[in-house]
């Protein structure tokens, strides 16, 4: 049914079709409306044989999913930002139990200095951590992903993470198809777990591996993750069959085919991009888009076989891997290390600076013209970067940055304006 | 509550030398689960804890009361710790309950969530006990067990309380006493082992949550230990044990000792055994024959340098403790209150 809806409930919405057994959650922004949302759905009676735990922090959140799922139960929760980091050690157990968690990430930046808005920051903290990471560009492909996500983990016995930007996505209203449950249920099947704890056939799980035993155990984590490389677009096919619209895979392209240069991206930017790119190509540049969708696990042949005509490939992402450079490009360089591609990285959008055509335009160009440094900061006010070390090489007691850099922004831009 | 027979708390035969209850006199349906024939053995022989390790046998009488009391319909969610680390060298397991380890301060969490599985798939009849070390408890997993208490969750909590981080080598948590020598409290200076602070009483705390039901045990009394699970497993909502369980290794004590420290630790009055339903003590065990707390403390190396005349002072500081305890529980019988 087509709704007028904020991204937030669709994806509650979609979550509660999915029937849901246990729901743990702690608020934190921009996840809260999600599990008020579903909390009042559970309260009210409309998720049948649900219980939803109001837990006291997200480590307790994600543990009662880990018990509740090893029970059997299919578990959701969600989180954001320095909730993500406060469950960290259940997020490595989750996996490596192989419990079917599906969690939803609302895509926050992560502090110091505290900041509520959107990057990537939070997901990329958890890149190795063993769970299939998805990434959505809008809120219908939010509720289509959740619905894959649960059929996903179930198959594979592993948790997945359904990676929305935080406000961009969570917190905007948009046209949303919300499914029936007849399609969901045919889509769906029953949780049918590998191991159960069940007092008729007592097992114990959690039992400590040694050197004997770990390597084997680990490869299989990454196999099963091989694994879903054919998986995700297998179930995006049967998914499109049912609900009829194209949601989900691995990867997705914009025009990227034949291409001189591809951007590759993930997550809502691609809908400004698209714009931009239209723009360009209008003008005659040969430019297209790529944007990941399955960023674990990564695929690198899809990847592959996407980009292997491109001049150059320009990656945008909103998260840093502080003291080496882009994420995604670092993932991407490795997936064409074979192909005489240049990869340009430009970082941008952190902690929720907007990203807008105009300047996303000026970035391209900037790439086109092989001219970006390595890595490039989309957007950087390089006068206030440079005002801050000025002051750390005059005086010792120079104070924190975070807050000069506040001050300065603020005289920067008066002085600006003037 | 279960109808627990009255002649189990209250008769009591022990055993001439080492005061222990005897089974004999009672009649059978009164009699240990540990005497029975058919009882379910929990926890299997041929787990890796140490000789005379106190942790090992409770857990195993907690364990099978449970089960018992549950005809058999359990889960066990665990914190890291000895007990996880003896009980499953995997592939091998000393478990016949179906049992999970998730990590070492969650354990009261994933229980809740194995609670919550069982009630949204209309299975009453299974029930829930999460369990782990003192550390796993007092410490790290202190959040998730408010948690759990706060909700009321129906998860039993039973905490084997040995006084310090034993898997990881002893070293000091919150629950060791002042003096004790761990690995990180040396009995080095010039007040020798671990600091007095201010103490931290997590069955008083969990009454403090007003949780239906909170108890505290030794292995010394098995009996009363059983009575206690039982009761607790006839109670829906969070519930709390703590039982206390000596450490020949931490505790630098014979193997052979392991009862008999337990015993003395409840008869000086520094280990309490009560009953609270509600928020409110329902009940106590009075202490028979009260002894002075050097008594427990010369079997014990950790408290070596306290019963040397530098450190008087640090007895005297235990003492207090004990008698501060008897007072505030009432522990000894007004008449005297000694058999
Ligand atoms: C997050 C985390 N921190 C530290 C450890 C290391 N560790 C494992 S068991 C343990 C001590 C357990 O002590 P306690 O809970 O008292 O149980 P005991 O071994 O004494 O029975 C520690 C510190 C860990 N496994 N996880
Ligand atoms: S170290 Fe202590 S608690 Fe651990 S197995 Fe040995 S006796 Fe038991
Ligand atoms: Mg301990």
């Amino acid at each position: 049914m087509l709704k007028q809806v904020e991204g937030s409930h669709a994806v509650a919405e979609a979550v509660a079709l999915c029937r849901p057994e246990v729901i743990s959650a702690y608020p934190i922004t921009p996840q809260t409306h999600i599990v008020e949302d579903l909390g009042t759905m559970v309260k009210a009676g409309g998720i049948e044989n649900c219980e939803f735990l109001l837990v006291e922090s997200e480590f307790g959140a994600l543990s009662a999913c880990i018990g509740s799922s090893a029970a059997g139960a299919r578990s959701y929760t969600a989180t954001s930002s320095q909730g993500m980091l406060f469950m960290m050690e259940a997020v490595y157990n989750a996996s490596g139990m192989g419990l079917p968690i599906v969690m939803t990430v609302g895509n926050r930046a992560i502090g110091a200095p505290i900041n509520i808005w959107n990057d990537w920051g939070d997901a990329m903290s958890a890149r190795d951590a063993g769970w299939i990471q998805l990434f959505v560009e809008s809120n219908q492909q939010a509720v289509d992903v959740h619905i894959q996500a649960f059929k996903l983990a179930e198959q594979l016995s592993l948790p997945v993470m359904v990676c929305m930007d935080g406000f961009i996505l969570t917190h905007s209203y948009s046209r949303v198809d919300i499914p029936e449950q007849e399609q969901v249920d045919a889509f769906l099947p029953a949780f049918e777990p590998r191991q159960v704890l069940d007092p008729a056939v007592p097992v114990s799980m959690g039992a400590m591996v040694g050197p004997e035993a770990f390597t084997e155990v680990r490869y299989l984590a990454h196999h099963k993750q091989m694994e879903a490389l054919e998986l995700i677009p297998e179930q995006a096919a049967a998914f499109q069959q049912i609900f009829g619209r194209d949601s989900g895979g691995l990867t997705k392209s914009f025009e990227c085919e034949g291409a001189e240069t591809v951007v590759v991206t993930m997550g809502s930017v691609i809908g400004t991009m698209k714009e931009v790119l239209a723009g360009m190509r209008a003008d005659g540049i040969s430019i297209g888009a790529l944007a990941v969708r399955s960023f674990r696990p990564f695929p690198k042949d899809t990847l592959r076989a996407c980009l292997q005509n491109a001049k150059r490939v320009i990656v945008f992402e909103k998260c840093l891997a502080v003291g080496m450079g882009g994420i995604l490009a670092m993932n991407l360089r490795m997936a064409l290390k074979d192909f005489p591609i240049r990869v340009h990285s430009a970082i941008g959008g952190l902690g929720g600076r907007p990203i807008t055509r105009a300047n996303l335009r000026r970035m391209f160009e900037k790439g086109i013209r092989d001219e970006m440094e390595e890595p490039h900061f989309h957007d950087i006010q390089m006068d206030i970067v440079e005002r801050e070390l000025e002051r750390e090489r005059a005086q010792r007691r120079s104070g924190s940055i975070a807050e000069n850099i506040l001050q300065d922004v603020g005289v920067v831009a008066a002085a600006k304006t003037i | 509550m279960a109808q627990i027979p009255e002649s189990l708390q209250k008769v009591r035969f022990y055993q001439t030398g080492t005061l222990t209850v005897g089974n004999r006199l009672l009649d059978a349906e009164h009699r240990s689960v540990q005497a029975t024939l058919d009882r379910s053995n929990s926890l299997d022989s041929g787990h890796r804890a140490c000789q005379g390790c106190g942790e090992a046998l409770g857990a195993r009488f907690a364990i099978d009361a449970a089960m018992r009391a549950t005809d058999n319909r359990l889960i066990a969610a665990n914190a890291t710790g000895c007990l996880e680390v003896f009980t499953t060298p995997y592939p091998e397991t000393a478990w016949s309950v179906p049992w999970i380890h998730s990590l070492f301060g969650n354990a009261a969490a994933v229980g809740a969530g194995i609670a919550a599985a069982m009630k949204a798939k209309g299975r009453k009849d299974v029930r829930v006990i999460a369990q782990g070390g003192d550390g796993g408890t007092t410490d790290i997993g202190f959040g998730c067990l408010s948690g759990m208490f706060d909700r009321n969750d129906d998860v039993l909590y039973i905490c084997y309380n040995n006084e310090a981080y034993m898997n990881t080598g002893v070293q000091r948590s919150s629950a060791t006493p002042g003096a004790a020598r761990t690995a990180t409290t040396m009995p080095v200076g010039k007040d020798p082992g671990n600091a007095f602070n201010t103490g931290k009483s997590v069955p008083l705390i969990a009454m403090a949550h007003l949780i239906p039901y909170v108890a505290t045990a030794s292995v010394h009394d098995l009996h009363d230990l059983e009575h206690k699970v039982t009761k607790a497993m006839g109670v829906r909502g969070s519930r709390y044990i703590e039982i206390f369980v000596p450490c020949p290794l931490g505790w630098g004590s014979k193997p052979s000792d392991t009862v008999k420290i337990a015993r003395l630790a409840v008869e000086c009055g520094l280990f309490p055994l009560i009953e609270a339903e509600h928020g409110e003590i329902t009940g106590v065990t009075k202490i028979r024959s009260k002894t002075p707390v050097a008594d427990y403390l010369k079997l014990q190396r950790r408290f070596a340098h306290v019963l040397k005349p530098d450190n008087a002072h640090q007895l005297e500081q235990l003492q207090a403790i004990a008698d501060r305890n008897i007072s505030r529980f009432n522990l000894v019988d007004d008449q005297g209150g000694q058999e």
